[in-house]
């Protein structure tokens, strides 16, 4: 799924954009959390091409994501990360969205339209 | 063995603010010199629970990042206490002893040691009210 395909079905805003080449990159999984522990735990595999969906909105959710090679999260509830980290994005190649759905709506969406859950 | 590279970092008690800098380092320091993503992905994960667990649990403390000529990379994480009174719970998975603080960062869900262990290629941990040392290495080929 293109992330202009997920922007469309979220209803996002783009927040900050620091990686434009992945824009056109296929995003096939999706891994939700709040607990960057877990988001540490449990993308193993395919990081690029995976979704992170959090309602935490703090630097750790870009230091996690970095660590990571995640390149795409969405911030559920209308959080915005630029509002405390825009400069930590900036030192990242992060893609940033925003919408205002729930976690629970927004990865209901996103499974029905066929997004895959992490491998494990 | 010698070492060809290392560098060494301090983390800053209840430096909240700063949490990850150190990890940014390791994984920008090593991936300059050409260390493949999947270790690299390993390392800093490893380096990155490290660090929160010493800002979440312990009094700060310090990190060695060293690559012997073998290629092997040991990373060693030191903290002045207070300790670990049970390692063996504290590395199962979910147990954890978490502050409120820890938890607003994201942390606290009990897998920062298991994860850790589960990342690395070697893991060694000691603890007293003195302090916790983890040593961790990975293979690059």
């Amino acid at each position: 799924m293109l992330t202009s395909r997920i922007v469309e079905l979220l209803g996002a805003q783009p927040v900050f954009i620091g990686d434009e080449a992945n824009l056109k990159a296929e995003i096939t999984y999706a891994f939700a959390t709040d607990l960057m522990s877990d988001a540490l735990a449990m993308i193993l595999h395919s990081p690029e091409t995976t979704l992170l969906l959090t309602g935490l909105c703090n630097p750790q959710v870009l230091r996690t994501a970095d660590m990571l090679d995640l390149r795409t999260i969405v911030f559920v509830r209308g959080k915005n990360p630029m509002d405390i980290c825009a400069e930590l994005a900036g030192e990242m190649n992060l893609n940033l969205y925003s919408t205002s759905l729930t976690m629970f709506e927004a990865c209901g969406v996103l499974y029905n339209a066929g997004m895959q859950g992490i491998e494990r | 063995m010698s070492t060809v590279l290392r560098k060494e970092y301090v983390v800053v008690r209840d430096d909240y603010a700063g949490a990850g800098k150190v990890s940014s380092d390791v994984k920008s320091t090593l991936s300059s010199i050409g260390i493949p993503s999947p270790v690299l992905r390993r390392i800093a994960v490893a380096c990155y629970e490290s660090e929160i667990n010493m800002l979440i649990h312990a009094y700060g403390g310090d990190i060695i990042l060293e690559i012997g000529d073998d290629g092997v990379i040991h990373m060693t994480f030191s903290d002045p206490g207070p300790g670990i009174p049970d390692i063996e719970k504290a590395m199962t998975p979910g147990w954890s002893t978490a502050s409120d603080k820890a938890r607003e960062m994201g942390f606290g869900a009990g897998m920062g040691l298991p994860n850790i262990k589960r990342v690395s290629d070697e893991f060694d941990i000691t603890s007293s009210p003195e302090g916790t040392t983890i040593q961790l290495s990975f293979k690059v080929t």
